[in-house]
């Protein structure tokens, strides 16, 4: 992540790193997977699915991108798979599985 | 030329919080700093401040108000003593590292137990490890002084990190003397107003502060924050300098009293420097080579400083108002002994005195000073009171069989 010109990673030193870690910018999130912190996997049965739409506004981590009117896959990078989505989909469309490294 | 005026010290710091520019104060009642927002609440209620004031439920929620306040981009301050400042405790630690350049009262007492209202330095010697500047007074007039300047060395751009103005509860909060008051103007104009760099209410640039903090970045962070406490030593000498422009009061980091050639020097914070003055006059009268240091930043440390005004001496007397309970000395003595670490120099002695409010007589200044004369004289001289009081670590005026 880059910030005011200032790379953040574990290299970065005491004398660079931004003043007592802010963040600056939106959105910042989206720069790290965290998806890894995942111990269960939500995935699509996508024949069963009839793009109801009740899933997306429940993912609290905005993991379920929509376009033009249609929910895509997972976004795994960033699912961190509480499995709010397969509660609340009522076509058992969402399946939860063990995730397996 | 300043205006004189008859007050107490928590009277001079409600007048002073009036003239800073102050966007929030959050405080809550505790003895003895209740007067600061008692008093500075009423101009808050007489529109003679347009200051919030947030009487909040606790100080756990003072120091967050303050904290969520200078975040946001304003410039808080607020007041408190004893088990309140022992309330903030967390909050103490969360706004220094998020380096948010807040100002606060602190009005020493002793912290509970057994229950005593009264001064120590317990309550301020619990915070000076949460990264707060703590700078120490003799008198009123100090106290009002540190705490005005306190607003411009925390808002240093290479400093940022909050300051604790301490006086010493009752001794100097409640006691009324002659002190020479700064208009509001001159306070305003000194301190200026504040323009950080970075604040949440800022449209043209966000900004998230104090997120998690992992273990690849936590150390980095730390190191960044000891560094605006490092450089916070010259910082207060160069607001010092600008402070006895406007005011023609001097301080330093230490007030270095007779010193040039004493033997036997007491090293001491806050009030009872005023009584080992007197005391220090009447012995030089006899002919005895006697001083003081009086440490007027505790945090961060004068080390150097410390180390050049007692080296020459022969025996020094640290003068501790909290007992750390480390067993082996109070907070004043472990810095002192780390000031003296390599450079040899006098024999050094911690006396723990004034605890909970215990009276400190000239007769036991007199005490210490002759004891050191004991320390100097050898070995004979001394080994009656090492028997009775140890070599290194003693109570001053205790009851004892």
């Amino acid at each position: 992540m880059k910030q005011k010109g200032i790379e953040i990673n574990d290299r970065v030193s005491w004398q660079n790193i931004t003043l007592a870690g802010a963040v600056y910018g939106g959105g910042t999130a989206k720069q790290f997977a965290t998806g890894d912190w995942r111990s269960m996997r939500p995935v699509m049965v996508w024949e069963k699915c009839k793009q109801c739409l009740l899933c997306a506004p429940v993912c609290p981590d905005s993991s379920i991108p929509v376009e033009a009117g249609k929910r895509l896959d997972f976004d795994y990078d960033h699912c961190k798979g509480c499995g709010v989505c397969v509660q609340v989909c009522p076509f058992e469309a969402i399946l939860f599985k063990k995730e397996e490294k | 030329m300043g205006k004189r005026d008859r007050l107490s010290g928590n009277e001079a710091i409600a007048l002073a919080m009036k003239g800073m520019n102050l966007d929030v104060v959050a405080a809550f009642p505790i003895t003895p700093s209740t007067e600061i927002p008692q008093y500075f609440s009423q101009y808050v209620a007489n529109g003679e401040t347009d200051t919030l004031f947030i009487p909040v439920e606790s100080e756990h929620s003072a120091m967050s108000a303050c904290i969520g306040a200078q975040a946001a981009g304003a410039r808080a301050s607020t007041a408190t003593s004893s088990c309140g400042l022992a309330l903030m405790y967390e909050m103490l630690h969360v706004g220094a590292s998020l380096r948010l350049p807040m100002t606060m009262a602190c009005v020493t007492r002793a912290l509970t137990g057994p229950i005593n209202i009264h001064n120590d330095h317990g309550d301020a010697m619990g915070a000076r490890d949460t990264g707060w500047i703590q700078l120490y007074a003799e008198n009123a007039q100090e106290a009002y002084d540190n705490y005005i300047m306190a607003v411009k060395i925390a808002e240093d751009k290479q400093v940022l990190t909050p300051v604790m103005a301490c006086q010493d509860g009752f001794i100097t909060s409640h006691a009324v003397e002659n002190i020479e008051l700064l208009s509001d103007e001159e306070i305003g104009k000194f301190v200026g107003l504040y323009e950080p760099a970075e604040y949440l209410l800022n449209e043209e640039e966000k900004v998230a502060m104090g997120p998690y903090d992992a273990p690849a970045y936590l150390m980095e962070h730390k190191r960044q924050q000891a560094e605006g406490m490092m450089q916070a030593l010259p910082v207060i000498e160069k607001v010092a300098a600008e402070f006895a422009a406007l005011s023609g009061r001097h301080y330093g980091l230490i007030e270095e009293y007779q010193t040039e050639d004493a033997e036997r020097i007491l090293v001491v914070l806050g009030s009872t420097a005023g009584t080992a003055k007197q005391v220090i006059k009447n012995l030089r009268a006899k002919g005895e080579k006697v001083g003081l240091v009086k440490i007027r930043s505790y945090r961060p440390f004068p080390a150097a400083a410390v180390a050049k005004a007692i080296k020459k001496a022969k025996a020094v007397a640290v003068m501790d108002k909290a007992e750390g309970m480390s067993g082996i000395g109070g907070p004043l003595f472990g810095d002192i002994c780390v000031a003296m670490n390599g450079l040899g120099g006098p024999r050094l002695i911690d006396y723990m005195y004034g605890l909970g409010g215990r009276d400190v007589r000239p007769e036991h200044i007199e005490a210490v000073y002759r004891d050191l004369a004991a320390a100097m004289a050898g070995k004979a001289d001394e080994e009656q009171l090492i028997k009775k009081a140890g070599p290194y670590y003693r109570y001053l005026a205790l009851r004892e069989e």
